[in-house]
């Protein structure tokens, strides 16, 4: 590693070819969400504030319980591969690797559980 | 990778004060990283006197002035003195700029000078620039043609040249790259928004035929997009130059293959 040059340290293992597509995923997504977060807060907020049963009666109608997923979903995308950068710039080698596993899977996890949660109360 | 901390032999201690300038009085103190890899000890801010109404209106004039009439042993790169060769680049009073072009009056109080940040030092206020002359070879900084047509000069209309304009200025002091976070931490997979801000200018010249193959070289979640739009090193650029938005236009151009 130490006897290497200066240009094979800064051509590297070459291009990885991708990343165009994280980016242009980002994009819509940030966009999607700036559209569906206020929409859904407005929605989630009054449902809050209006008693358990009337809660369940607005989560149970189909635009709420399929905005809400949508918002699950894309959210939790967005929140994995946001996050999964700021792990590749702060940590290296294994210690990224296992980080970055470990975030996909939560960011999974997160997704199926609150699918579920939405799916009980919805139907 | 990120670091919160420096090695221990990096630690930075206090170094020695020279004398005030007999006489003078209108002095100004200069606090000045020194390292010199030689004595094996840790780096140490030298704190220098110079009477003001003896001494030019640039830091560099300053740093000659010590150099000359104070401490010899200062080491330093310089050799334009007027922002043209990129060589004086240091951290002045926290900001990466051209010493020959960093007026004294723009720095208030005590004058704290380091060399570039985040990079390895070869002594006092001289960074190894290696890496970064390696990254901006790599992005291949020059006309590349495919076909043998004209024989004579390439023309390029008014409006091509234009584009270049903001871009071949670059002088390549390395104070944008050593501003950018994201440099500091992944400098050995990041091109950084010097050599970008250079592939830009080649791949948006009119005459250049390698386009597609420049595209797809920076085509890469490292070399391109480590750049998170921080945009320190438009802030820092001595020649008021905008390498963020050279790398932005360099996304859409990769956009604009995808979509």
């Amino acid at each position: 590693m130490h006897y290497q040059t200066d240009r094979k340290r800064a051509v590297g293992k070459g291009s990885a070819h991708s990343g165009a597509e994280h980016h242009w995923f980002m994009i819509v997504s940030s966009v999607a969400l700036a559209c569906m977060i206020p929409t859904w807060i407005y929605i989630f907020g009054n449902a809050l504030g209006s008693g358990y049963e009337a809660s369940l009666a607005t989560m149970s109608r189909p635009f709420p319980a399929i905005l809400t997923a949508l918002v699950l979903i894309v959210g939790m995308l967005h929140f994995n591969k946001g996050g999964r950068v700021m792990i590749e710039d702060y940590t290296q080698g294994t210690t990224r690797k296992l980080l970055i596993m470990a975030y996909t899977g939560f960011s999974y996890v997160m997704i199926a559980c609150g699918l579920f949660a939405l799916v009980k109360i919805a139907l | 990778m990120v670091q919160f901390t420096l090695p221990k032999n990096s630690k930075i201690r206090t170094g020695k004060t020279w004398p005030k300038p007999t006489g003078a009085t209108n002095v100004r103190a200069f606090k000045i990283y020194r390292w010199n890899p030689e004595d094996g000890e840790n780096p140490r801010i030298d704190t220098y006197h110079l009477d003001m109404d003896k001494c030019g209106p640039m830091v560099l004039d300053a740093l000659i002035k010590i150099k000359n009439e104070v401490d010899p042993t200062l080491t330093f790169r310089r050799s334009c003195r007027e922002g043209i060769c990129g060589s004086c680049a240091m951290n002045i009073g926290g900001i990466n700029t051209l010493a020959c072009i960093y007026g004294l009056d723009e720095v208030k109080g005590d004058v704290k000078i380091y060399p570039l940040p985040h990079m390895p030092v070869v002594k006092d206020l001289i960074p190894d620039l290696n890496l970064f002359y390696a990254q901006h070879a790599s992005i291949m900084p020059w006309l590349e043609t495919k076909t043998n047509r004209p024989e004579k000069e390439w023309k390029q209309s008014i409006e091509d040249r234009k584009k270049l304009d903001g871009l071949y200025e670059c002088v390549m002091c390395a104070s944008c790259s050593t501003a950018c976070p994201s440099y500091w931490w992944n400098s050995d997979r990041y091109l950084g928004p010097a050599a970008l801000l250079h592939a830009y200018r080649w791949i948006i010249d009119s005459r250049d035929e390698a386009t597609p193959e420049r595209l797809d070289a920076l085509e890469d979640p490292f070399k391109l997009y480590r750049c998170h739009t921080i945009m320190n090193c438009t802030k820092t650029c001595p020649k008021g130059l905008n390498p963020a938005k050279s790398i932005a236009e360099i996304k859409k151009m990769l956009l604009n293959r995808h979509v």
